[in-house]
């Protein structure tokens, strides 16, 4: 296509081949064929954020601080918290936050980027999962991904666990007690971590620390290689262009020059967006909510936003605990906190496997089904997503109280029921819809057959009534 | 004719609710303002508080009460006795538009005031005569931002939030103090009111109050370094801002660079 482009890249593959015998790898990925579809960029939204993760978060380790030994807040920048004890950690964003050169852009951005990030997991898992791209021989990029997701979401609460700031160490308090409220190991689980019992000894801090700067991002690192690595050699899935198109086909467009140019773009756009609202909008001011002390709480504290879902179901269980004799089995916050997410991974994890065994189809699948081709996979992921969506707003009822003036102890109430109805619902319309669609299609392609039938007909007619007028327009 | 009123007098007596238990009569006050207070205490608060200000026990309180019905928290009766609470409370309730209470058996919120500058004066010189604390005068000057600022968190912050904007705590809706001004803040710490607790001098000291005080003014307009304040409520509004304004624009951007190029 691009007369200039192309000896270029010759010249490059050659010089790089000369030296490294790559040109055969390197030709076969230039000519790789991508999906030629927007959806498929949602995945990598999420890659480029993580690569602006990566590089802001390198940035702030210059000034960060891992130590919770309490220090006197000196900085004359902010008269709020002047004199104030407060541990070196939350001192040191402070600083970095309001004195260091672009400091604040950069944590900004950070934060802004991990809630990006996350976002655009959850939107390519959409893709993912309505479009069955999950299926054989996929399932294993697609638990990697899953992985990466779980992963993502402990990194990122440690990461503004890490401040030591009024809602960090209350999030951190609410952690720890899910934490507790595992049967049988809770406790020395939480004892082991946080190397004795809440708020821990002075070891917790550089622990978090190298989780969240190290072995974290190498833990999604190497999972998103392997990830990446497991697409390109199954090659991706791709919807069906032409009725005739068979599993075995590849059609999109060429890496280079089709595919190359449209992710740089995205990959310059998304930095952009994110830098953008880094420097414009705020997001965790933490030098307004001040050091956190076991004494101090702020009402109407909430995690980020893609940890509100279990906010919302620990306030959805009704307070019981689960008990033996004296024994305390399952204490409350073990429904929400950690019952409810493993059964959402859970269904995640199994779900092609259970659709492998309740359709029997145990076939390659490189064609992708649109929703409406497959309603119940459609039905059963509408009702999940509807589920974990209503659990989440029930997380906000505190606020909608405050702001609408509904009362949230009725608000809880109808959470209670609404959360298993509604599901139950949505999932029905949208496998219906599902239906309707499919069956407007049919009524589409009979109507077509049937019309091009009737022409025949009409054709052979024609041949023996020359003259006929509708007979030469077809 | 005398017949005719004195029955008017006695309908009356019955329509006004607390009118007839008005026990021993105070009387008119002599001062002048407080006796105009007097005046006005008879037409809007004596049906709640009772006569003499001595409140009214012989109902209970959610008698009345409509809407979603928030408990009255804390007292039994309709209206609570008003000797003692002092020039600090009726200041407080009168300014906030607290009272006259609209419905019984409803948390008081903040409504447009009721009354001209020279009633409240009024009545809050009628409800002084029963004694208690006088008015409070704040000197936010003479307060410390940053003590403000951790007094405020370790005792306020749990019911209005670090940055006073308001919450929701079982029993009652602490509310945001963006209205509230210095010596509103002043009152309601000694006054307590609703489901807040009473913070006694031993608790907070004046000057302790001067610094909650001055750090309550700074929550109308933190220093805001970072852009778009989102209203100071921390996650909610920036999940908002993360699905309602990030994603559309990465989606419009793939979207852009994602249309077709093959056929
Ligand atoms: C509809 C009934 C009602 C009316 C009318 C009413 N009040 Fe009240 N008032 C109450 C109730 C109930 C409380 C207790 C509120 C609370 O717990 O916060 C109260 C509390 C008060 C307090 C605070 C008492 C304390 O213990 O600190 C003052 C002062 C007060 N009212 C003054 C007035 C004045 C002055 C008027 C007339 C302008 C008035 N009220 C009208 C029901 C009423
Ligand atoms: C237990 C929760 C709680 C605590 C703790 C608390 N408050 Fe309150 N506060 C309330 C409630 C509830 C109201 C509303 C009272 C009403 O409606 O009568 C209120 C009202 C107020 C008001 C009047 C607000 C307005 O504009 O209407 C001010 C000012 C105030 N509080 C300041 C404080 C300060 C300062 C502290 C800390 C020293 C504090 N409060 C601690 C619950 C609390």
């Amino acid at each position: 296509m691009s007369r200039r482009g192309a000896p270029m890249t010759r010249r490059a593959v050659r010089w790089l081949d000369e030296r490294s015998a790559t040109a055969p790898l390197l030709r076969k990925t230039l000519r790789y064929l991508f999906p030629d579809h927007w959806s498929f960029l949602l995945g990598e939204v999420a890659l480029y954020a993580f690569m602006v993760l990566v590089a802001t978060g390198i940035y702030l380790t210059f000034f960060f601080v891992d130590s919770t030994r309490e220090v006197v807040f000196r900085g004359d920048y902010y008269p709020a918290l002047y004199g104030q004890r407060m541990s070196e950690a939350y001192a040191s964003v402070l600083h970095l936050s309001l004195a260091v050169r672009a400091g604040l852009l950069i944590r900004q951005t950070h934060h802004w980027a991990a809630n990006v990030f996350l976002a655009a997991i959850v939107l390519h898992l959409f893709r993912v999962f309505f479009t069955g791209a999950y299926r054989k021989p996929r399932e294993l990029t697609y638990w990697l991904g899953v992985t990466m997701l779980m992963l993502s979401l402990l990194e990122a609460y440690i990461g503004y666990s890490l401040v030591d700031d009024l809602m960090s160490g209350m999030g951190l308090v609410i952690g720890y007690s899910v934490g507790l409220s595992l049967p049988f190991v809770g406790q020395n689980l939480m004892n082991w971590l946080f190397d004795g019992m809440f708020p821990g000894s002075p070891k917790l801090w550089p622990r978090m620390y190298i989780a969240h700067v190290l072995i974290f991002p190498i833990l999604i690192g190497l999972l998103l290689g392997a990830h990446l690595l497991l697409v390109a050699m199954r090659h991706h899935t791709q919807f069906r262009r032409k009725k005739a198109q068979s599993e075995r086909t590849i059609v999109g467009i060429p890496a280079f020059p089709g595919q190359a140019p449209r992710s740089l773009g995205l990959m310059v756009g998304t930095a952009g967006v994110l830098f953008l609202i880094g420097g414009l909008v705020q997001i965790n001011p933490i030098w307004l909510w001040g050091p956190f002390h076991t004494y101090s709480s702020t009402n109407g504290a909430q995690p980020d936003w893609y940890l509100g879902w279990l906010i919302g179901a620990l306030r959805l269980v009704p307070s019981f605990d689960l008990t033996i004799g004296h024994y305390t089995l399952l204490p409350n916050p073990f429904w929400g906190g950690a019952a409810f997410p493993l059964v959402v991974f859970g269904f995640l994890y199994f779900w092609p496997w259970l659709e492998r065994r309740f359709t029997g189809d145990q076939a390659f699948h490189n064609l992708l089904d649109r929703p409406r081709d497959a309603p119940v996979r459609t039905g059963i992921g509408v009702a999940m997503v509807s589920w974990v969506f209503l659990v989440f707003l029930a997380g906000a009822s505190d606020r909608v109280d405050v702001t609408l003036g509904i009362g949230y102890a009725p608000q809880i109430w109808v959470y209670r029921v609404v959360v298993w109805v509604l599901p139950v619902v949505f999932g029905l319309v949208a496998w219906w819809t599902c239906k309707e669609l499919q069956a407007g299609e049919l009524v589409l392609r009979d109507r077509h057959e049937a019309e091009q039938e009737a022409r025949l007909t009409r054709m052979r007619h024609g041949a023996e009534r020359p003259g006929d007028p509708d007979a030469l327009e077809s | 004719m005398r017949a005719v009123l004195t029955l008017a007098f006695a309908v009356a007596l019955l329509l006004v609710p607390g009118a007839a238990d008005a026990g021993t009569p105070h009387g008119t006050p002599k001062e002048p303002l407080a006796a105009y207070g007097y005046h006005l205490y008879g037409q809007y608060c004596l049906a709640c508080h009772g006569g003499n200000a001595a409140g009214r026990y012989d109902e209970p309180s959610n008698a009345t009460g409509e809407g979603p019905g928030r408990e009255q928290g804390q007292q039994g009766g309709i209206g609570p006795s008003l000797h003692g609470v002092g020039a600090l409370a009726a200041d407080f309730y009168l300014r906030t538009g607290y009272m006259p209470l609209r419905h019984l058996g409803l948390q008081p919120r903040r409504r447009p005031v009721l009354f001209s500058d020279h009633q409240i004066k009024a009545l809050v010189a009628y409800v002084a005569t029963f004694g208690g604390p006088a008015i409070p005068t704040p000197k936010p000057a003479l307060g410390s931002l940053s003590q403000g600022q951790a007094l405020f968190t370790e005792h306020c912050a749990g019911c209005h939030q670090v940055l006073a904007q308001g919450g929701y705590v079982k029993g009652g809706l602490p509310p945001d103090l963006m209205q509230a001004t210095a010596r509103q803040v002043a009152e309601a710490v000694r006054i307590g009111p609703y489901v807040m607790p009473r913070f006694s001098q031993r608790a907070l000291s004046d000057r302790q109050l001067d610094s909650i005080v001055r750090y309550v003014q700074f929550t109308h307009a933190p220093t805001r370094p970072g852009g778009w304040g989102l209203g100071y409520l921390g996650p909610v509004p920036e999940g908002l801002v993360t699905w309602f304004l990030a994603i559309p624009a990465l989606l419009v951007l793939c979207l852009l660079l994602g249309r077709r190029l093959s056929r």
